[in-house]
């Protein structure tokens, strides 16, 4: 089956700085794509380039097999990042506003269950938390019963538990068979509703897979962490070991081996901490800096 | 172009505009306010200068008068027209020196009052060498001369600031940038806009008018069709204006600034407050090109001459044919961001 968004060579240019330089990716019928990145790595102006509301300097983007027609934005859904709706409107005439630009509109009580947003209808906009808030901005790019869904960091500013809940929701899209691009910072995020990543950093994409096969093509097994301080005034590190930022941090599939090769240096191991490599590792490999990191 | 996108986008712009309450307010209150001001402030000028008008060169020996300081003293052709502008409070006296020297006065001008009296001071035998005229038909008060020009600048007021600034405020919270992720065009955008603002006019207008004809009772001599087409016509001309400002502009404060820019020169130059007769004549020339000029001069004749349709015809197409201009050159400079 061929992809449902096929990107090739995008390229935009602001004053100054290459926001976008030759990404490329193709993203399946019904899979969850992320895109993952620092602030300024240039995931929105990527995502702005696919929903149509910025214009690329260079590069192609199919849909379905095709060049993007009139009837594209009848079928895609947008969350951005930031946006804002009319002043003095409710809930229920934000939505009633949207529901009349599209052509296909899913059922208002269906959606109206699937946000969440039963007891907000009558309240206006402007008083909405900002887990309601993304809730109702979810609900809009869900309007039109979307093939394609563009999530720009939907969930950044909200609390554990209504980024949780908003994963639920994100959840329940791709149960529907609905197909996700995502764009986000947070790594748990990801790994939670991402079938494919691609990390960008500074326009570029520098790796692309599903998360679990980057883990394993970038580490073995687990990480080995140790603080800096910890190794005492000696420069050289213990063999197997690189340093991350405050840690000396070593990759390995034999942590025993790893353990007593601390054991011989006397290296004392109060502060030892071993973990499964994530997705913030895997990122800091790669750029060698953290993703909250611009 | 699809229907139910722009009735959607107007019932959502006119559903923001009512429901502030604040914004309602003021649309309505504050032009019966100044109308009233108005009328309080002019019930009792205090002004040096005054403006005559004179039909004929005048003959030796009765020159006297035409010296005196703080003065104006303007040539007139028309002697109808001269008579009309004396009952409109444009010029306070109007003297006639063709023939046996006679002058005409709107008696309820006191700005006239005090002219005769300098008039009739000058001359040694007045009585026998002066008639005195009076001006037939309704007299007109200066508040009665101002009101359609307040109405008509209210019509400019919202017409720009309601579309312009608010296209601005869209654009710069990002509303235009949701809307452009949606199929409803820019074209369907912008008819929503006037529409929109149109309804908003009209409905604020007729609430003006009839406030402050309840309060002031001023002279309605014309055709209500033709006065509400003049100012329809008006607010498509003045609302197409407030787009093309805001085509592209992302600053509140820029916008302001282009649209103070637009609206201070038509309130002065337009006759608003006062009439242009005797200033100068490039002012007058630039002041036929103000669609705020034409509204005025049309409201007036509408309201104080009694004019038909037939007659302010010309003003209405000269309004939309600004309207049109002004409407194509926004369309085509918009830009969603």
């Amino acid at each position: 089956m061929p992809p449902l968004l096929q990107v090739e060579n995008l390229i935009k240019h602001y004053p100054g700085v290459r926001a976008v330089d030759g990404v490329s990716f193709a993203v399946a019928q019904g899979s969850c794509f992320g895109l993952l990145g620092p602030n300024g790595a240039g995931k929105t102006t990527t995502l702005e380039i696919l929903e149509g509301v910025t214009d690329a300097d260079q590069g192609d983007i199919l849909f379905r097999a095709a060049p993007r027609n009139d009837g594209y934005r009848q079928v895609i859904g947008i969350q951005f990042q930031h946006t804002a709706l009319q002043e003095f409107q409710t809930v229920r005439d934000t939505l009633q506003l949207f529901a009349s630009f599209y052509a296909r509109r899913r059922p208002m009580d269906e959606l109206i269950e699937l946000c969440h947003l039963g007891e907000l209808l009558g309240r206006d906009t402007a008083k909405l938390s900002g887990g309601q808030r993304q809730r109702l901005l979810l609900a809009i790019a869900l309007i039109n019963d979307p093939d394609l869904v563009f999530l720009d960091e939907p969930t950044t500013g909200l609390d554990p538990q209504s980024r949780r809940n908003f994963w639920q929701l994100i959840e329940g899209i791709k149960r529907a068979g609905k197909t996700i691009v995502l764009t986000t910072h947070y790594m748990e995020e990801a790994s939670v509703l991402c079938d494919e990543i691609a990390v960008i950093d500074r326009g570029r994409i520098i790796e692309q897979g599903r998360p679990e096969r980057l883990l394993e093509k970038h580490f073995p097994r687990a990480l080995v962490r140790i603080p800096r301080h910890a190794l005492g005034p000696a420069d050289d590190l213990p063999a197997g070991f690189e340093l991350r930022g405050d840690y000396a941090v070593a990759a390995t599939s034999d942590i025993d081996r790893v353990l007593s090769t601390l054991n011989r240096r006397g290296i004392a191991l109060d502060e030892l901490h071993i973990s499964s490599p994530t997705l913030d590792d895997l990122f800091l490999k790669l750029t060698g800096h953290g993703l909250r990191e611009a | 172009m699809n229907t139910r996108r722009i009735l959607a986008v107007v019932t959502a712009r006119n559903r923001e505009f009512y429901r502030d309450k604040a914004g309602l307010g003021w649309n309505i209150f504050m032009p019966v306010v100044m109308v009233l001001g108005l009328a309080f402030i002019f019930s009792n000028p205090d002004e040096t200068l005054y403006k005559v008008g004179v039909l004929g060169a005048p003959p030796a020996g009765q020159t006297a008068f035409l010296r005196t300081l703080h003065i104006r003293f303007i040539a007139q052709d028309d002697e109808a027209a001269a008579i009309d502008k004396v009952r409109y409070h444009r010029i306070d006296l109007l003297l006639d020196l063709r023939g046996a020297p006679r002058y005409w006065v709107n008696d309820l001008s006191p700005r006239g009052y005090i002219v005769e009296r300098l008039l009739l001071q000058s001359y040694a035998q007045p009585a026998a060498g002066l008639t005195r005229e009076a001006v037939s038909g309704r007299a007109v008060r200066y508040v009665d001369w101002v009101l359609p020009g307040v109405l008509a600048m209210n019509v400019m007021f919202s017409s720009l600031w309601g579309v312009g600034w608010v296209i601005v405020r869209y654009r710069k919270n990002g509303v235009l940038r949701r809307l452009r992720a949606t199929p409803l065009t820019a074209g369907e955008f912008l008819v929503a806009q006037i529409i929109s603002r149109l309804l908003v006019v009209s409905g604020v207008t007729v609430l003006v008018f009839a406030g402050t004809h309840a309060l002031l009772d001023f002279p309605m001599r014309g055709s209500y069709l033709a006065l509400g087409l003049v100012f329809f016509a008006g607010a498509i001309a003045l609302v197409s204006l407030g787009l093309m400002v805001s085509a592209r502009v992302r600053s509140e404060e820029l916008a302001d600034g282009l649209l103070n820019l637009m609206s201070w020169p038509m309130m002065i130059m337009s006759g608003v407050w006062f009439s242009l007769e005797g200033t100068n004549v490039w002012a007058q020339r630039i002041a036929e090109f103000l669609p705020l000029t034409h509204m005025v001069d049309a409201a007036r004749r509408v309201m104080l001459d009694g004019a038909g349709l037939d007659e302010v015809g010309f003003e209405i197409a000269v309004l939309l044919g600004i309207g049109s201009v002004l409407l194509t050159l926004a369309a085509r400079t918009f830009r969603w961001q």
